[in-house]
């Protein structure tokens, strides 16, 4: 018995074609069967921001939320009980919205190709904030890309834009809107089939369990925010015969404070986890504004970065140098485990055939804990680490009680550093009495050389880095080209 | 010298003519357009070798995929399908052997684009394997190259290095880029009656996509027609590249008789289509104790990769710009067109001039470094002189030199002299952190090197209501051609832009035009609407001669009227009164740049009509444990001549700094041994964000300075030479890489990413270290 998928566009609910692959995107979606090529294909990956629509649904505090996600990656399944903005809505007839209009006045567009993605990622911050601030704007346009502007016309823009205050036409319809879309929800699982495959939307894990249980191993993908699942479709062109989707899974979503520690739910995405992890560190958190973009950060989830098993997760360090824990759940019942424990060998890891990552938790550092996060890539923002290194050691004074180092782009997967732990632990943490340490890294790592950096450069890098944490911890003051300006 | 009148449209910041459409998002680009009935989607396979002969290619199972309705090899082209630009040898899909890793091999059509994708990753190819030449180092040593070399030589350079106070050589390697323009290749073919056929691509040249399918349908060039409305990017990307994808459409909707649309996905556009060539340089060079050159012998080796498309263009114009912007008294200039197993390298934005003029830069940047100086000396030392020293390698005379006067107002703008001192006092107390600061200059020529090429066309169309259509050889990519030239033709008529339709470029409009390229869009085209425009007016003039009782000689256009003797009519009406007089209201006109001549094998002549110069100062603050750096400051001074629009031109120019600064610095180009490109999507070739910008931004457009040269109203070309400013970035981080090694002279290869940085910075520190141990030992 298959359900209509059902979402929001231009104050009408729509309902999604019985014939729409289940792993049809967003984009193509929009491009070939509406014929609203407005939203363009620059990437195919998450990359550009060409594509950029911005999905409204009702927040944790109730209120409508606008988040900039990119439709190139994002099943039109997953659109189901949601509002969907694109920039053919944001005109009324010839009237500009103000966010266009301030695009127009500042000469933001040239070939005008990635514009109407900037015009939403303004549209979403003009939606969420009371003024532009120049970082935030900054953060907020690092997803889409622009080859002709050299953007300082565009940053003008998203200045201007509030001139007018924040009241568009679209300020009176919020209530209605939240109105229509609490009538999308649904009371059960969402089962919708397709002449392609199936796209499952469980509601509780137990119904996530059983759904995983049902399905031939190897025929269904889970899919949370769809950052690496959507590739599998624009790249790989691969077809599941089932997608089970973790977006309404009520457990997954879930944030609990256990005091000495924090449990984050598998689907909770990185945009929401983002002040709770704020709270745990704030290098963690600096490091998180960095890790892909604001619409990879609106989809992605801190499950799916681990369950994809990818070397290269900037938050799995981080993770295991705090200490963090797995929750795996399976019709079985559930199972815990340390994260670095999960992590096999390069994109294999330690999940069984119907089961899935249902949380992680993460321990407070304590006052004596020392703890860094540093991310090396060719380009600041949004690019995938050449060495990501993560620092904690617990020190009585400045002797190292224990310590854990982890690192991503130095190994098949994210891993610590045993031999250069044990050379820490034990001994001073101050510059003069570093080099043992630095040097075991040595003995702990063999990076590889591929595109984004060379061997030389990875151990040179991630020795510098400790070199400079210690000298970081030991003065108390951080050294880098961001603080200091 | 200012502009010559005042004006009402030209020299106005005027906004883009798409850009309420941009925003809206409807502005169409090719795969926007409505789809035609039974329309074909295309695919391509790909070759997986770098350099391999074809034994068989199967197609039946691509064939037998519902859905599937052709696929073709080369076999399949009913002309001739060699689809070279400039020198024959480049085949519409690969004829019996691949030569690079990604080359187009076979082209399948289906009723939907996923399945011609799948049904494409079914074609079997075999192959036999052929050695593989990769690298530029490993193609001059083979002696690998795809044409002769272009040299230019004045006076004994070898003699004079020898005499020289001081001498240094040494080699540098400058990256490749890809344009990374938003919208990837695309174009769509319908058949029409008589075996014609109408494609509408995303091209830079329409005129050589129209005479390439003719080719390769064994038809004239009558029989087809080309038109782009605009482009998502070009960059010089668009300029050959486009025909080839537009012959494979063209060809398919030939043998089906069914519209074709061929739109590659982002890693095909990156893996298939040419980049800015990658070069290999090798420099010696002698000077005074004051810095001044005074021989300098110089060995540009670019990248072709597998054919020659434009690179012996390319490369002449690297050797062009290696004097940047220095007297090099006695010379000696070879640039090498190098031969590679690797894709076929093409036009982009500065079309090898940035590496030429990069290379001589990081040269003066040594010398100062040698001579323990700031490099803004020696390059104030070796400036072209006003009236000595001031004749180029090829023996052009600069005639219209402003550089002396832009460094003097950029040095007290940007304050250089003293953040210098700041710098090195922040430097010298500043363990981790350093600074680093360059101003470097731009001189870059202005024409097409080949001069045939400086030539172009434009009907301008009057209908009787006193509206007027114009169009022209100039294609849009975003650089705002279409509305500079739009406000020529309303200046001349003395009308609003809104009466003016801007419509697509049509090679059935204007027949036989050159690529928009080599920064001359505007130069060529202005001129040659501004000529349609100015046959119509004479004629409007006598109607309103007539009609106010005046001499034609006394009418003049303003303000949407016709005014003589203090009396006025509207345009519309006298338009409306030529009409009803049986006088044309239509025009076609034609711009040839005049004075400019090349002789190759003298290497003499006057390539250029002008030049347009610049001046930039950019700051940076690099972290030396890791190599990671923030762009701190820059200051851009740069001339547009009397600009036609000075909002379109800013544009350029901001955009023109960062995707150089993006080139030079974190955009990486890298290939595995097999000869695969693994650096194509933005996931892994990073061009610059937003957050790259440096934090402060400082941008003027030259005031006060009209071309000497009779160009259109007096402006200067600026789509290319603003890249350039872009050097100053990359000499930046020398400067701080030099900071943080505590020595002098330091190699760093372009891109400079973080990972260049640091090895250079610990390469220079080891270097260091070994001379102060080889000192002690001596003594």
């Amino acid at each position: 018995m298959s359900e209509p998928v059902r979402f929001v566009s231009r104050g009408q609910v729509v309902t999604v074609a019985p014939d729409v692959p289940h792993t049809m995107t967003v984009l193509e979606y929009l491009r070939t069967r509406l014929r609203r090529t407005g939203s363009k294909e620059g990437c195919a990956e998450g990359d550009c921001g060409a594509c950029t629509v911005v999905i409204a649904e009702a927040g944790a505090d109730g209120r409508l939320q606008h988040r900039a996600v990119n439709a190139c990656i994002l099943f039109v399944h997953q659109l189901d009980g949601k509002a969907l903005f694109t920039v053919a809505d944001l005109a009324e007839g010839d009237k500009l919205h103000a966010v266009q209009q301030a695009m127009v006045e500042a000469h933001g567009s040239q070939c005008g190709f990635c514009t109407p993605g900037f015009v939403m990622s303004l549209f979403a911050y003009y939606k969420s904030h009371d003024r532009a601030e120049d970082s935030s704007l900054k953060d907020a346009l690092a997803g889409n890309l622009c080859r002709c502007t050299g953007y300082r016309p565009i940053l003008e823009a998203g200045q201007k834009m509030f001139d007018g205050g924040r009241n568009d036409r679209f300020a009176p319809q919020e209530a209605a809107l939240l109105a229509q879309l609490a009538g999308l929800t649904r009371g059960r699982m969402l089962r919708h089939s397709t002449p392609d495959g199936d796209f499952l939307s469980p509601r509780t894990a137990d119904e996530l369990a059983d759904t995983l249980a049902s399905l031939p191993d190897g025929e269904s993908w889970i899919l949370a925010g769809g950052t690496d699942v959507g590739l599998w479709v624009t790249k790989q062109h691969r077809m599941p015969r089932s997608i089970v989707s973790l977006g309404r899974v009520a457990e997954l979503q879930r944030i609990a404070d256990h005091g000495e520690s924090i449990e984050i739910g598998a689907g909770v995405t990185y945009t929401d986890a983002f002040a709770v992890i704020e709270s745990l560190h704030p290098d963690f958190a600096r490091m998180l504004r960095r890790l892909g973009s604001v619409q990879i950060r609106n989809s992605g989830t801190i499950g799916g970065n681990i369950a994809n098993g990818s070397p290269i997760g900037d938050s799995m360090p981080a993770l295991i140098a705090l200490g963090a824990t797995l929750k795996l759940q399976s019709k079985a019942g559930t199972r815990d485990m340390p994260l670095e424990a999960f992590f096999l060998a390069y994109r294999r890891t330690a999940l069984q055939p119907g089961e899935f990552v249902r949380s992680v938790t993460v321990r407070k550092p304590g006052p004596d804990s020392r703890f860094a996060v540093y991310k090396l890539s060719k380009r600041f923002d949004q690019d995938i680490s050449a060495v990501l290194a993560a620092f904690h050691v617990v020190l009585e004074g400045d002797t190292v009680q224990s310590a854990r180092l982890a690192f991503g782009g130095m190994a098949g997967t994210p891993a610590r550093a045993a031999k250069t732990e044990a050379a820490l632990t034990g001994k001073r943490f101050v510059p003069a009495e570093i080099e043992p340490a630095a040097a075991a890294l040595a003995a702990d790592f063999t990076p590889m050389s591929d595109m984004r950096a060379s061997a030389a450069y990875r151990l040179l890098a991630a020795q510098n880095l400790l070199r400079k944490f210690c000298l970081e911890v030991s003065t108390g003051e951080k050294i880098s080209v961001e603080a200091a300006e | 010298m200012t502009s010559p009148h005042k004006t009402n449209v030209v020299h106005k910041p005027v906004k883009h003519d798409s850009a309420a459409k941009h925003v809206a998002g409807t502005a169409r680009y090719i795969d926007d357009l409505p789809e035609p009935e039974g329309l074909l989607h295309v695919a391509l396979y790909l070759s997986d070798r770098a350099h391999a002969k074809i034994r068989k290619i199967d197609l039946s199972a691509a064939l037998a995929v519902p859905g599937v309705v052709a696929a073709i090899t080369v076999d399949d082209v009913p002309g001739d399908a060699d689809i070279a630009p400039v020198v024959r040898g480049e085949p519409m899909l690969a004829d019996g052997v691949v030569e690079f890793h990604g080359q187009p091999v076979a082209a399948i059509a289906a009723v939907d684009l996923p399945t011609a994708r799948r049904a494409a990753r079914l074609v079997q190819v075999t192959y036999e394997d052929l050695p593989a030449i990769l690298s530029i180092a490993d193609a001059i040593e083979k002696q690998s190259f795809l044409l002769p070399p272009l040299g230019l030589k004045r006076g004994d350079a070898a003699n004079a290095i020898a005499r020289a106070p001081h001498r240094l050589q040494g080699e540098l390697n400058i990256g490749g880029q890809d344009h990374f323009y938003l919208e990837g290749q695309a174009s769509l073919a319908e058949p029409r009656e008589d075996g014609d056929v109408i494609l509408r691509c995303s091209t830079q040249h329409p005129s050589e996509v129209q005479k390439l399918v003719a080719r390769v349908l064994g038809t004239s060039l009558n029989s087809v027609t080309v038109e782009c409305r605009r482009m998502g990017g070009g960059f010089g990307g668009k300029e050959t590249q486009a025909a080839q994808f537009a012959c494979i459409a063209a060809v398919i909707a030939a043998r089906t008789g069914r519209p074709a649309k061929l739109r590659l996905d982002r890693d095909e556009d990156m893996i298939a289509t040419g980049k800015r060539h990658d070069f290999l340089s090798r420099y010696d060079v002698g000077f005074d104790d004051q810095g001044r050159i005074l021989g300098y012998e110089l060995t540009l080796a670019g990248r072709g990769g597998w054919a020659a498309d434009l690179t012996g263009a390319v490369v002449d114009r690297a050797v062009f710009h290696a004097d940047s912007s220095y007297w090099l008294p006695d010379v000696t200039i070879t640039g090498l067109c190098c031969k590679t197993n690797t894709v076929s390298n093409t036009a982009f934005r500065g079309f090898g001039g940035p590496q030429g003029m990069a290379t001589t830069e990081y040269v003066i940047d040594e010398i100062a470094r040698y001579l323990s100086c700031d490099p803004l000396e020696i390059r104030l030392a070796n400036l072209y002189g006003r009236d000595s020293n001031n004749v180029t390698p090829y023996f052009q005379t600069i005639t219209d030199n402003i550089l002396p006067a832009l460094f003097d107002e950029l040095l007290a703008s940007s304050d250089y002299r003293r953040r210098r001192q700041e710098i090195d006092s922040f430097n010298a107390q500043s363990p981790h952190l350093k600074k680093g600061l360059a101003l470097t200059p731009v001189k870059f020529g202005i024409s097409f090197t080949t001069t045939f090429l400086n030539q172009a066309g434009a009907l301008v169309l009057v209908y009787e209501d006193g509206s007027v259509q114009l169009n022209h050889g100039g294609t849009e990519m975003g650089q705002g051609v279409y509305i500079k030239v739009a406000q020529v033709v309303a200046e001349t008529f003395g009308i609003s832009l809104d009466h003016i339709r801007i419509t697509a470029t049509r090679t059935d409009k204007v027949p036989n035009t050159s690529a928009t390229a080599a920064s001359a869009g505007a130069d060529l085209n202005g001129k040659a609407a501004e000529a349609a425009a100015l046959q119509i007016r004479e004629r409007l003039a006598v109607v309103a001669g007539a009609m106010l009782n005046a001499d034609a000689g006394q009418v003049v256009f303003a303000d949407d009227r016709v005014r003589a003797g203090g009396k006025s009519v509207p345009f519309a009406d006298v338009a409306h009164k030529a009409w009803m007089e049986r006088v044309s209201l239509a025009a076609s006109g034609f711009y040839a740049t005049p004075d400019i001549h090349f002789d190759r094998g003298s290497g003499r002549g006057r390539p250029f009509y002008y030049f347009a110069y610049g001046v930039a100062a950019t700051e940076v603050l690099v972290d030396s444990f890791t190599g990671e750096y923030r762009f701190t400051r820059a200051d851009l001074l740069h001339d547009c001549g009397s600009s036609l629009n000075p909002a379109i031109d800013m544009g350029q120019v901001e955009g023109g700094y960062l995707q150089g600064l993006g080139w030079l610095t974190m955009e990486e180009l890298w290939w595995d041994d097999k000869g695969r490109l693994r650096t194509h999507a933005p996931s892994t070739y990073k061009i610059p964000t937003a957050r790259d910008l440096p934090e402060d931004f400082r941008v003027h457009l030259v005031a006060g300075r009209a071309n000497p040269a009779n160009t259109v109203f007096r402006s200067k070309a600026v789509g290319e030479p603003p890249l350039m400013l872009g050097i100053s970035a990359w000499l930046a981080l020398k400067d701080a890489v030099a900071a943080a090694a505590g020595t002098q002279r330091v190699q760093l290869d372009a891109p400079a990413t973080p990972e260049r940085v640091l090895l250079a910075i610990a390469a220079a520190k080891q270097q260091a270290a070994t001379i102060s141990t080889d000192m002690a030992a001596a003594k």
